[in-house]
């Protein structure tokens, strides 16, 4: 089991929601998170004054799954988010310990699903 | 002796008596009401009407909505006292009476005396600035059509040619002495065809022209709360709006007043009952929705309707725009992203021909409507309507047109899906974290 986090452009969501559901992967937990790479933010300008340094609005996504599916959601993510600009943003993959499911108490990659 | 002490007080008299003869003398009463509903109309642009819409799009594109709502405010205004108020109200027409000339051009001659022609017992300045109003709120209405994906630039372009080429043309056919509708006998209390069906149909053009938003398809309002708000603003500013169309503060302003407040309230419990039969729950944005469409389509009939009149006439436009908003919008596929057409532009219509069938010559006398006898009005109502009409489809149609082969309409797919705030203004309506 891997927990794969990705780090997404806000204005790409739905593009890869639609991906993600082409391949049948339900279990994604979506959070607005801020934040910025090597392109240091925003600069906006409130009457007058310019602020530098803003930081970006991003999508974090969390999804939960089995081995199998690791590649395939990788390759849904990037399908869906990328435009070949800056700040299209990261994904992190890393192992999952366990996963249980609250309602039936069964545990493992079943629980997933 | 005793003659004399009885002839001079007469002999002083007379020239009050002569002078009060002529009815052109400003009266308080009015004059307060009249500059109170103007005050209260602004209000319905900016913040209601900004509020009302503004909540029901994406909060990514709330600051571009208020900006456009606050900007038809500030632009417009400059736009009326330099020319579109001799424009559309000169008494005197010009191109044959297709819109009024420049005898009022910045004012000129337009002071705290009463026109002559117009209200006879408030200041010109009163009912310029009172019109001025009017005119600012139409083609803010039309935002509701092509929200969430118009340049700005594209707006303000399109707000003036559309004010100087549709709204003033129509305002002299129908409200100037001149207009060719008014002798036809055609009336339009408060705009039921000069501001609401306008703007309701420029709002359907736009929405065939400029195409669907990306990604179509409902997504929740972002603030409802903003939308109530603007809706009972939308609701209180009304009253001027109509009650203020009176042009005096008259037994006429109050039924105004009392019959706006009952379409209202009507349309409103309509909506919520239609609501909660189909989708098993009353809603908040159904009741907003509704109470708009009850205060559109009473809007040309307010000062010539009674009570009774005003439940049906509310009654039946929440209904019917209902089944426009629910039924049809989604069976064409049109996307009128905020339903300007579907609640402002169906409400006018209906309203504007209701007054030929329900005008009571009891609360106005020499308006007569169907069901009191007369077919005259109602004629003349379906023939104003229908010239309205079209003449907005065709020119709504060629004002786009030239937009789109010289600056476009549309913001690119990116800084649509980047949302407007930030991609028109560089502004945010809210932060996440501080």
């Amino acid at each position: 089991m891997k927990m794969i986090m990705a780090i997404i452009q806000p204005y790409r969501l739905e593009e890869v929601k639609e991906a993600l559901y082409e391949l049948d992967i339900n279990l994604i937990t979506v959070s607005e998170v801020l934040g910025h790479g090597r392109q240091k933010g925003v600069t906006e300008v409130y009457r007058g004054v310019k602020e530098s340094g803003n930081l970006l609005r991003k999508i974090r996504l969390d999804i939960a799954v089995n081995d199998e599916f690791v590649e395939p959601t990788i390759n849904a993510i990037v399908k869906g988010a990328k435009t070949g600009d800056l700040g299209d943003g990261k994904i992190f993959v890393y192992d999952l310990k366990e996963c249980v499911r609250i309602r039936t108490e069964e545990r493992g990659p079943t629980a997933i699903g | 002796m005793f003659k004399r002490i009885i002839f001079l007080p007469i002999f002083l008299l007379l020239p009050i008596l002569i002078f009060s003869e002529q009815t052109t003398k400003v009266d308080s009463g009015d004059t307060a009401w009249v500059l109170i509903s103007a005050a209260l109309v602004m209000f319905m642009t900016v913040p209601a009407l900004g509020l009302f819409y503004g909540g029901l799009v994406k909060r990514k594109n709330v600051l571009n909505i208020l900006m456009q709502c606050f900007v038809s405010l500030a632009l417009i205004s400059i736009l009326w006292v330099t020319v579109g108020y001799t424009l559309s109200f000169s008494p005197e027409g010009m191109l044959g009476g297709f819109v009024g000339n420049f005898k009022w051009i910045l004012l000129e001659g337009v002071t705290g005396s009463p026109s002559g022609v117009y209200a006879n017992t408030i200041p010109h300045t009163t009912f310029m600035i009172y019109q001025c109003m009017f005119a600012v709120i139409t083609p803010a209405l039309i935002v509701g059509a092509f929200a969430e994906r118009m340049k700005f630039s594209s707006f303000v372009i399109f707000t003036i040619a559309w004010f100087f080429i549709v709204y003033c043309p129509v305002t002299h056919w129908m409200w100037s002495t001149d207009g060719w509708l008014y002798k036809l006998g055609a009336v339009d209390f408060a705009g039921g065809i000069v501001v609401h069906v306008t703007a309701g149909i420029a709002a359907i053009v736009t929405t065939f022209i400029i195409g669907k938003r990306n990604n179509y398809k409902p997504t929740p309002p972002h603030n409802l709360t903003y939308t109530m708000l603007g809706a009972a603003m939308l609701w209180f500013g009304w009253f001027g709006f109509n009650g203020g169309s009176a042009l005096s503060a008259n037994g006429i302003a109050s039924n105004a007043f009392v019959v706006t407040n009952i379409s209202a309230a009507t349309a409103t419990l309509v909506w919520l009952i239609i609501d909660w039969i189909i989708n098993k729950k009353p809603t908040m944005l159904g009741s907003a929705t509704g109470a708009i469409a009850g205060l559109a389509s009473i809007t040309p009939a307010a000062g010539y309707v009674g009570i009774g009149s005003a439940i049906i006439i509310g009654g039946i436009s929440s209904a019917v725009c209902y089944y426009m908003v629910v039924v049809v919008k989604n069976r064409l596929g049109y996307d009128d992203a905020l339903d300007a057409f579907g609640v402002h532009g169906v409400g006018g219509i209906i309203g504007s021909i209701a007054v030929g069938i329900f005008a009571n010559p009891s609360i106005q006398s020499g308006y007569t409507g169907l069901i009191h006898g007369s077919s005259k009005l109602f004629v003349s109502q379906i023939i104003a309507v229908s010239v309205v009409l079209v003449y907005t489809l065709i020119t709504t149609i060629l004002i786009y047109k030239a937009l789109q082969l010289t600056i476009g309409i549309r913001v690119s797919t990116k800084d649509e899906a980047i949302g407007l705030d930030m991609t028109q203004h560089n502004e945010r309506g809210y932060t996440v974290i501080e």
